[in-house]
């Protein structure tokens, strides 16, 4: 009986207490939510070109970010090294396509899916490497990115919104928007959309799967470093970043792996309801950390009645 | 020459159809057989036990496990270390319990209860495929290690939250714990894993295994042609799982001698993974050598720097192999993405013809 009173009645009486509190735990939720959609973009937009379920994306943020970090600790002025990053995530891609993609085009998904997790290794080996592997503080002031906190007193309460929090959702927005503008709008995004919904189909109108699959990586890179740069400022740049990767798969799962606006939907979802479940639910009745598994099984949870996710595409199979 | 099958003549379908069809397959398998059972305890030192044979063994056995489901059965999982963790947890808590038990069967009855935790996070399976479904295996993965860490009971209420392996057993032998003999535990091992193997061989030779191959190949198909899915799905995980679990019993009983519940964390599972696609999918053979790839790659890689005489820091040496290691299975998978069995595979049927190619 207490246990049922502490699953539908407590949370809900706390939240009404402490109006507050419950718009903290929200924010906060948003803000982990726009950082997951970011990494889950990237995944899709490699996913839709090129059917690869790039495990490597999250792997890619921190490298992106640590190349920043590691640039500016060699005396390198901060925008410049911003410039030079991307100009390392553009090798990246372009490297990442020679390399490993080419060989292996129409192999079957999986060995594709492994040759990603090959690819995450060497990053995590080559970023030690060259960086080395303690936390590292991101350069948040060099970067202007503001640091202080706006303080609102809604109801009496107390709520803290840091400026580098609303400069995240401020810029992932904007970053969302530019590339919905981008695929939209430009010949190049048309070209990518078109090679997602049929490879050969676009070959035969002369668009080139090679440029297409170097453009999505380094547009994933981009997104990668913009991650990068948000998460790092808020836990400081290493390789324990990776766990974001992870969170990512459950995002994908819940939106649908070729849906952008499932991207932004589910992260949106996983970050505002597993905050509010483990700050609501989890912490009081199981001892807290549900983070670490509330995204899976949410996502599982929803995938048992849509298995192509919330806006996947419908599964046809035929024999 | 050596290779030559011409002559051996079947005159039954059974003899066509025996594990060992032509006569050099069994010898080769004899000779492995009194290589791991005879030379190797003779000739190893407690390092190569330790560092080698002993995980090689495991990690095949648990490469095994994780093929039978995604190799056979098709169905892509990434929560192998969840499923080794309920294994090693499972064995530790009857062995608490019921301390007279006999560790062999407490390792071998450790997988019963991974196979039913198996059999739980599978049933998605019969609706969510593809790469939807990994995330089944996904959330088995993180919420069962969040589990480990916050169910004290598991771990007794230690106050370091890992579990110790007590001394056991056999007839005055030690066989775990700190007293006991590394070539002891070796035999258990390879005791179990020979069992488990040739189990699994016949498994997937017969009924349940042609079941397993037509859902692999496709799963609609096959319900066309009679074969029910959820029994071919769920049978998959159920000894999948099973397999895998008794790997892990042996991961921690055998070789680790303790356990934290990070120990079982995603990494392992995706080395597992690693074994069994290097390896090969769908094929016995292919966990044996993947594991003696991934296993014995970073020990040798680190016996070089010091042969050469070049003094690396021994973190250099962890990220290079992370380098190596990444970049090797990217090339294994461009030269030979069915893996090292189907090298074998090919090097056989060379051998079959020389040196009269035609």
């Amino acid at each position: 009986m207490d246990l049922l009173r502490d699953i539908f009645i407590n949370p809900f009486v706390e939240m009404a207490a402490m109006p507050d509190l419950f718009l903290q735990t929200l924010w906060e939720g948003l803000v982990s939510g726009v950082l997951y959609a970011l990494i889950a973009l990237g995944f899709v937009l490699i996913f839709r070109s090129s059917r690869i379920f790039n495990f490597a994306q999250g792997i890619m943020v921190v490298f992106a970010a640590l190349t920043l970090v590691g640039l500016y600790a060699y005396g390198i002025p901060a925008w410049i090294a911003v410039l030079l990053t991307l100009g390392v995530m553009f090798v990246l891609a372009v490297s990442i396509e020679r390399v490993v993609l080419r060989p292996l085009v129409g192999q079957p998904d999986i060995i594709l899916f492994m040759a990603t997790i090959g690819v995450s290794l060497f990053l995590i080996g080559l970023g030690e490497i060259i960086f080395g592997g303690e936390n590292k503080q991101m350069i948040t002031s060099e970067l202007g990115i503001p640091t202080g906190e706006t303080l609102l007193e809604p109801w009496g309460g107390l709520l803290i919104l840091p400026h580098l929090d609303i400069t995240v959702v401020v810029v992932g927005g904007v970053l969302v928007a530019a590339l919905l503008a981008f695929l939209n709008y430009t010949k190049m995004g048309r070209a990518i959309r078109a090679l997602g919904d049929d490879h050969q189909a676009a070959l035969s109108v002369g668009i080139s799967l090679q440029t297409i699959w170097v453009l999505v990586w380094f547009i994933a890179g981009i997104i990668a470093l913009v991650t990068g740069i948000a998460w790092g400022a808020r836990a400081g740049v290493s390789f324990a970043l990776e766990v974001i990767a992870y969170k990512a798969l459950p995002v994908l799962m819940l939106g649908g792996l070729e849906s952008i606006t499932g991207a932004i939907v589910g992260g949106l979802m996983i970050g505002i309801l597993e905050k509010l479940f483990d700050g609501y639910w989890g912490y009081p009745i199981l001892g807290g950390n549900t983070e670490t598994w509330f995204a899976f099984v949410l996502a599982l949870i929803v995938l048992l009645f849509r298995p192509q996710g919330l806006f996947g595409e419908r599964i046809i199979e035929r024999v | 020459m050596l290779y030559r099958t011409a002559g051996q003549f079947k005159t039954s379908y059974e003899a066509d159809q025996a594990l060992f069809p032509v006569k050099q397959d069994a010898f080769l398998l004899g000779f492995i057989m009194v290589l791991a059972w005879v030379i190797f305890p003779l000739t190893a030192s407690e390092f190569t036990f330790q560092t080698l044979l002993i995980p090689i063994l495991i990690y095949s056995l648990a490469a095994l496990g994780l093929n039978i489901l995604t190799g056979y059965a098709g169905q892509l999982s990434l929560g192998t270390a969840a499923f080794m963790g309920v294994g090693a947890y499972a064995c530790y808590k009857m062995i608490t319990i019921m301390p007279w038990m006999n560790p062999i069967i407490a390792i071998l009855l450790s997988g019963v209860f991974s196979a039913g935790v198996g059999v739980a996070f599978g049933i998605p399976s019969l609706r969510i495929k593809g790469f939807y479904l990994a995330i089944a295996t996904l959330a088995a993965q993180f919420f069962l290690v969040w589990l480990f860490e916050k169910w004290s009971w598991l771990y007794n209420d230690n106050a370091s939250g890992a579990i110790q392996v007590p001394n056991l057993d056999i007839f005055g032998l030690y066989v775990s714990g700190p007293q006991a003999d590394s070539i002891v535990q070796y035999y258990l091992v390879l005791f179990i894993v020979c069992l488990l193997t040739w189990v699994c061989i016949n498994l997937t030779r017969g009924n349940l295994g042609r079941t397993w191959k037509a859902t692999r190949d496709m799963d609609i198909a096959a319900e066309l042609i009679g074969i029910n899915l959820m029994k071919s799905k769920l049978t998959a995980f159920a000894i999948s799982s099973y397999v895998v679990g008794v790997a892990g019993a042996l991961f921690v009983f055998m070789w680790r001698g303790a356990a934290e519940p990070n120990l079982f964390d995603i990494p392992l599972s995706f080395r597992i993974l690693f074994i069994a696609i290097i390896g090969g999918l769908g094929s016995i053979l292919g966990n044996y050598l993947g594991a003696i790839l991934i296993v014995g790659l970073p020990v040798v890689l680190n016996l070089v720097p010091e042969a050469l005489g070049i003094p690396v820091s021994s973190s250099m040496v962890e990220h290079l192999n992370f380098m190596i290691v990444g970049g090797l299975i990217v090339f294994f998978l461009i030269v030979e993405p069915h893996g090292l069995a189907q090298l074998w595979r090919l090097l056989r049927e060379k051998l079959i013809l020389w040196p009269f190619p035609y």
